[in-house]
């Protein structure tokens, strides 16, 4: 536990002096600050133009934001998240630091729980500041949506950005390139977007296999205030397979021609 | 403390490390000496737990290596040939992870951190980021975390490479002064820098291991043979029968030159110094003697190849 914290301790610890954290949290909450700004003044414009219209004043304002803004969210952590990731394993092998960490009483888990749990961190950081006005905004709405909405919403962005930076994680622990590792997870990501459009509203029994494998599928229940159990549990299947994968992935370091 | 036994690492149809053996003896500082791609670095790999052997057994501690790998791990430290330190870290906060991820207890970690940075004069560069430090402090940082945790087995990989002379002989100051306490095993492909530090040496070519003794008995035989090289203007059949006449010639090879000069070659038996007494003869000839040197003869064709570039060496007298 003492070498967990360790990792985790220095992994943090690297976020605050890499500029790739800085750039990646601050495009975020640009992009996220202006697109929510956006969804709330064209819900409200709608909403004013359809009372105009005496089409009745029932559009449910706050919903809409939140409903488009977490779909932003899902939009952004996909391809934000592989750059959190692309250097956590590369930047060791490529400064021989790997060996250190090897060669120390540590085993391969405590080192990717330790950097998973620092990745984790950052990323609930760079969500933060988003909770804040969005809850400002729900607060402060008639009638205000039951914040459970909110909390749902955030959970499965939490979930979802776990599952990518699991996948990212163990990508970068297979390359001592970042640039590769980047490009390589980008990809996953890519195709995994795609499939889940491709996808949606299938009826065919492959085409629900294959929602339920999709990372994003289970974030729209999130969305929607629903905390789904079979969803929970993919939320919590994925990273621990993918972090199984990355200490295999590491070990297996050890047998690779020097 | 540390058995080696018929190691071997193959990597596909290379052999890296074949069938070698040895063992250290706690307190020992055990030099590991060979040229460059011998297989130093991949036996002390294997010895640390990075890579695992082919066949062979190693055993720390009592441990092996690869059965009981975290409990080897946590009786040593290990000098990669690249120091493994963080660029973005200061030297303190990068000694403090190294001892916590060694497991040595808060309450002790203060005064290990202390008397590492003492020990290798990093003692004013505590604060300072590793990557604006020197290449040779970065070395010392390097060495700092092997012995920061106060491992009963430090495995150094060529540990005065990148150093200046001062440097040098400071490390080498440092090492000797664990012995006794620590055993030490530390790998270079300089000679003299094993005589200087090492109680025992073990020298390594292509993977084999081609002799292990003390420093003492190595030299002796490296001196082995003596050869004599002379420039003489002399007529060839006195020259060569004078030569071959010398108590402790073994043998001698006469070259003519245009111009009147005559090369001769004379090997002696080890440890006969002729030199004075071939110039005697040569001058009690009346022969003009233009040259004479002597040179070591080597034994086998690794001593060869060991080279002694060494400049803290060239600057002390011959031993």
């Amino acid at each position: 536990m003492r070498s967990v914290y360790a990792v985790y301790r220095k992994e943090m610890g690297h976020y605050f002096v890499s500029p790739v954290a800085y750039v990646v949290v601050a495009v975020f909450l640009i992009v996220a600050g202006f697109f929510f700004r956006l969804y709330t003044g064209l819900a409200i414009q709608q909403s004013i133009e359809m009372a105009m219209e005496g089409m009745g004043t029932n559009t449910d304002v706050p919903g809409e934001v939140l409903n488009a803004f977490f779909g932003l969210l899902s939009t952004l952590i996909l391809f934000l998240a592989p750059m959190l990731t692309m250097g956590v394993y590369a930047e060791e092998r490529k400064r021989g630091t790997m060996e250190l960490l090897m060669t120390s009483p540590i085993t391969e888990l405590e080192i990717v729980v330790g950097k998973f749990f620092a990745s984790l961190t950052l990323f609930a950081i760079m969500l933060l500041p988003t909770a804040l006005y969005v809850s400002y905004m729900c607060f402060h709405s008639e009638p205000r949506p039951p914040w459970t909405l909110i909390l749902a919403g955030y959970l499965g962005a939490l979930l979802l950005g776990a599952s990518l930076l699991a996948i990212g994680s163990f990508i970068s622990s297979l390359t001592e390139s970042q640039l590769i590792a980047v490009v390589l997870s980008f990809g996953a990501i890519l195709i995994l977007w795609v499939l889940d459009f491709a996808v949606r509203g299938s009826d065919s029994v492959a085409g629900q296999i294959v929602q339920y494998i999709s990372v994003i599928h289970h974030y729209d229940d999130f969305t929607r205030g629903v905390i789904d159990t079979s969803s929970l549990i993919y939320y919590f299947s994925v990273p621990i397979l993918f972090l199984f994968l990355t200490v295999r992935s590491i070990d297996s370091i050890r047998w690779r021609r020097a | 403390m540390i058995e080696v036994e018929d190691l071997t690492k193959a990597y596909g149809p290379v052999t890296a490390v074949d069938h070698v053996s040895f063992t250290v003896n706690p307190g020992e500082i055990l030099g590991f000496l060979g040229p460059n791609g011998a297989g130093k670095t991949t036996t002390m790999r294997i010895l640390t737990g990075y890579i695992p052997a082919t066949s062979g057994t190693a055993r720390i501690s009592g441990f092996d290596v690869f059965e009981d790998s975290l409990e080897v791990r946590r009786h040593i430290g290990y000098l990669p040939e690249a120091p493994p330190v963080y660029p973005d870290m200061t030297v303190s906060s990068y000694l403090d992870f190294v001892l916590r991820i060694k497991n040595v207890p808060a309450d002790k970690r203060r005064a290990r951190l202390d008397d590492a940075l003492e020990k290798t004069a990093l003692g004013d560069k505590r604060h300072e980021l590793i990557k604006r430090l020197s290449r040779g402090y970065k070395q010392r940082v390097g060495l700092a975390q092997a012995l920061v945790h106060d491992p009963d087995v430090i495995i150094l990989d060529e540990p005065t490479v990148g150093l200046d002379p001062k440097q040098i002989i400071e490390v080498r100051h440092l090492i000797k002064g664990l012995a006794g306490v620590h055993t030490i095993i530390l790998s270079t492909h300089i000679l003299p820098e094993v005589s200087m530090t090492c109680d025992r040496v073990v020298i390594i070519n292509k993977g084999k291991v081609a002799a292990i003794d003390t420093p003492q008995n190595l030299t002796t035989q490296l001196k082995g043979g003596q050869k004599v090289h002379v420039d003489v203007a002399a007529p060839e059949k006195p020259l060569t029968d004078l030569l071959a006449k010398m108590p402790g010639a073994s043998r001698v090879e006469v070259t003519s030159h245009p111009g009147g000069h005559l090369t001769a070659v004379v090997e002696s038996a080890p440890g006969q110094d002729i030199r004075s007494q071939i110039a005697a003869k040569i001058v009690e000839s009346g022969w003009p003697l233009y040259e004479l040197r002597g040179a070591s003869l080597s034994l086998e064709d690794i001593f060869l190849q060991l080279t002694t570039d060494d400049a803290a060496h060239a600057a002390q007298p011959p031993n």
